[in-house]
């Protein structure tokens, strides 16, 4: 009954408050007037807050862009050369005998610089002639090689061949040592700008696409140098990464959201996997170096510890990603899963985590960019190694994309700037490639309720 | 009627053959306590509602009757709840078989974002009521039919559930709670969120369903309650003040506190 008569007073006090609101207000007073003015000058400020915001973000990447993009494009191209070869039977194949293996380890280099001579006949001194040589690339031999073991009918016949040009010949091709220039500043002296300007008039200087570029490994020869080794390397390192982060991942943030008691050491635990999220890679390198390859003695420079590491590194951010996606899930499929009687496994597996796996996918494929994009703690683990083989493998040597920058950016050759940029946009195109993946896979899975 | 009215004087809080009882039932939410002593029994094949302000413990007493509060952390819960004499709380209980015999319907329509057949199929399938794709069939259809729905729905049974209006997701639900052959269905405001009309149609359905089921609701309707049910139980700050058949506490309440809350003098 008491209850009865607080409410009859709650009622009592209600209508005084009441009266004092029936005072009619004025709508066109100066005050409010100036309050509306007010209101709109702050939402317009507010609105091109935002706009300089978005013109300076898209300023900042238009500069990134134009800048790698002008400056990495001509690593797309080499120069070739072209020269008449003549496939001598006396330096391939002495006593004719046919057999790929003689042909194989047969002087190719000196065919190449035969026909140099024989191109430029005049050049007679001994550091004249190692000049010439540069023209051509030393990995040009392989390529002869190559033609010869496919169609062993060259042998004693002489073809005009494009042959790849070595890396300053490149250069200069390119426009990027100038010629006018003292003769002591330049790389190439006035003997080789003039064989080089003798070549162009005959029409025997070409840029061609380079293909190698996308398809051999790394290699100290700028002209021969490639991303491949590169990208598999971050293959195979994704790879693990993304099998061991995922499901790891996944299954803790189901396991804090959906089951977990809240308690003192669950909350331990969150604290700590937010802190994880915020340490620096290198430490997490520092600890694939010591865990790793000092006491479970791993291979070293192998995709396989990398993507151990990484998975250190990319753990936490999936996990937080994916309880965020895990906690969006109303909580009324839960309830009708529940009520239903379905088991607390099925309600997660049949209903919460396809409906959060749009958001677990994204965080995933955020940490996967982020793991793509890491360099310091594969410095750690040996993974900066110089590495001219493409890896086949998780256990062969290998290095990656960011760290194939890393090593062409340290290089002192010129030539070696652009293919830095270059390196820098394939790199870009994988994480371009990825994020589409990821929106891709957002709209897929994407369900509304 | 006069065996009704007298039954209803004793204001006895049992029946003669309960399907389920519950029994000095107290509820804590960590400190608070939410449920006092509740003594209930629910009868079988009739709908029970239960009336009472906001925060009064209602739905907190329906959850307990499938267990669902097991989901909430810290709470603690004293007293007996039983299904067909045996307590549902006891530890050799399987609260996933429990939850499939005792379904329930919730406040806000929650089909799952799948087709409308997979909605109704879920139950089913999850429990292994099944062999063949023709039986599932035809419990999906029977379901359907039995909410009220299969007329509306059965030239789009693949289509989303999500793109059905209100009322009928409601009713998708209950076919779905159906389609497990509970024994017992609880109703959370089951009309709260739909328009009259909607609401008509499931208190109709509710009145057919009764035949088949002991339903339990929890409305905040006095004329939900007055039309749908057989027995109305009033709770009030945790406590049930009184339990009768709905007649005899619509038209001659015991107690000085139903009669304020069904006349509309305070809640």
């Amino acid at each position: 009954m008491t209850d009865m008569a607080s409410l009859m007073e709650d009622r009592a006090a209600a209508k005084v408050i009441s009266d004092n609101l029936r005072k009619p207000v004025d709508w066109d007073s100066p005050k409010i007037t100036r309050n509306i003015k007010k209101r709109y000058a702050a939402e317009r400020r507010f609105k091109s807050y935002g706009l300089v915001a978005i013109c300076l973000a898209l300023l900042a990447l238009c500069t990134l862009a134009l800048s790698i993009g002008s400056k990495g494009y001509s690593a797309f191209y080499q120069t070739y050369v072209q020269l008449e070869v003549t496939f001598d039977p006396a330096v391939i194949d002495p006593e004719r005998t046919g057999d790929p293996d003689v042909i194989g380890r047969a002087n190719f280099d000196g065919l190449i610089k035969q026909a140099l001579r024989d191109r430029f006949p005049d050049v007679t001194s001994r550091s004249d002639k190692r000049d010439l040589y540069g023209i051509v690339s030393g990995g040009a031999s392989y390529d002869l090689r190559e033609r010869v073991l496919e169609n062993p009918s060259l042998i004693g016949q002489t073809r005009t061949i494009w042959l790849i040009s070595g890396d300053d010949f490149d250069m200069l091709n390119k426009g990027y040592i100038d010629p006018t220039v003292d003769e002591g500043d330049r790389r190439l002296n006035d003997k080789e700008v003039a064989w080089y300007n003798e070549l162009v008039a005959a029409g025997a200087v070409e840029k061609q696409f380079h293909t190698r570029f996308f398809t051999s490994g790394d290699s100290r020869e700028p002209e021969l140098a490639g991303i491949w080794g590169a990208a598999v390397g971050s293959f195979y390192t994704l790879l693990v990464t993304l099998a061991l982060s995922f499901p790891i991942g996944v299954l803790a943030a189901v396991y804090l959201e959906e089951f977990a008691p809240k308690n003192r050491f669950t909350q331990i635990v969150e604290v700590n996997i937010n802190n994880l999220a915020a340490v620096p890679s290198i430490v997490f390198g520092l600890l694939g170096l010591e865990v790793y390859l000092n006491v479970m003695h791993l291979p070293r420079s192998a995709p396989v510890v990398g993507g151990l590491t990484l998975a250190l590194m990319t753990l936490p951010t999936i996990i937080i990603a994916s309880r965020a996606a895990i906690k969006a899930v109303p909580p009324s499929i839960r309830q009708a899963a529940l009520g239903l009687g379905a088991s607390p496994v099925q309600t997660v597996t049949h209903h919460v985590l396809p409906l959060a796996m749009p958001g677990i996918l994204t965080g995933t494929i955020i940490g996967m960019a982020q793991a793509l994009g890491e360099t310091a703690p594969l410095l750690m683990i040996g993974m900066v190694a110089f590495i001219v083989d493409i890896p086949g493998g998780a256990l062969d040597p290998a290095t990656v994309l960011p760290v194939q920058i890393y090593l062409w950016a340290d290089s002192p050759e010129r030539a070696f700037v652009e293919k830095t940029s270059a390196a820098i946009m394939v790199l870009l195109a994988f994480l371009v490639l990825m994020n589409g993946l990821a929106v891709y896979l957002r709209k897929k899975f994407e369900r509304k309720w | 009627m006069a065996a009704v009215s007298q039954s209803a004087m004793t204001a006895e809080p049992s029946v003669e053959k309960p399907k389920m009882t519950a029994r000095k039932l107290d509820l804590f939410y960590s400190d608070n306590q939410a449920l006092y002593e509740v003594n209930l029994d629910i009868p079988e094949q009739q709908v029970t509602a239960l009336i009472g302000p906001s925060g009064c413990g209602k739905s907190t007493f329906l959850r307990c009757l499938n267990r669902m509060n097991d989901t909430i952390d810290g709470v603690t819960i004293k007293g007996d709840v039983t299904l067909d004499g045996r307590d549902i709380y006891d530890k050799r209980i399987d609260v996933v078989q429990l939850r499939a015999r005792i379904g329930m319907v919730f406040q806000k329509p929650n089909p799952f974002p799948k087709t409308i057949y997979d909605n109704v199929a879920y139950g089913p399938r999850i429990h292994g009521l099944v062999n063949s794709r023709d039986e599932l069939d035809e419990i999906v259809m029977t379901s359907l039919e039995r909410a009220g729905l299969l007329k509306e729905v059965k030239d789009r049974l693949q289509s989303p559930a999500t793109g059905l209006s209100g009322g009928q997701q409601q009713r998708l639900c209950i076919a779905r709670a159906v389609a497990v052959s509970p024994e017992v269905i609880l109703m959370d405001e089951p009309c709260s969120a739909l328009d009259p009309i909607a609401t008509a149609k499931v208190e109709e359905l509710i009145d057919e369903l009764r035949s088949n089921y002991t339903i339990v609701i929890v409305t905040h309707s006095m004329q939900q309650a007055a039309r749908v049910s057989q027995r109305t139980a009033f709770f009030h700050l945790g406590k049930l003040v009184e339990v009768g058949e709905t007649d005899q506490i619509f038209t001659n309440p015991k107690d000085e506190r139903t009669k304020g809350y069904i006349t509309g003098r305070f809640g």
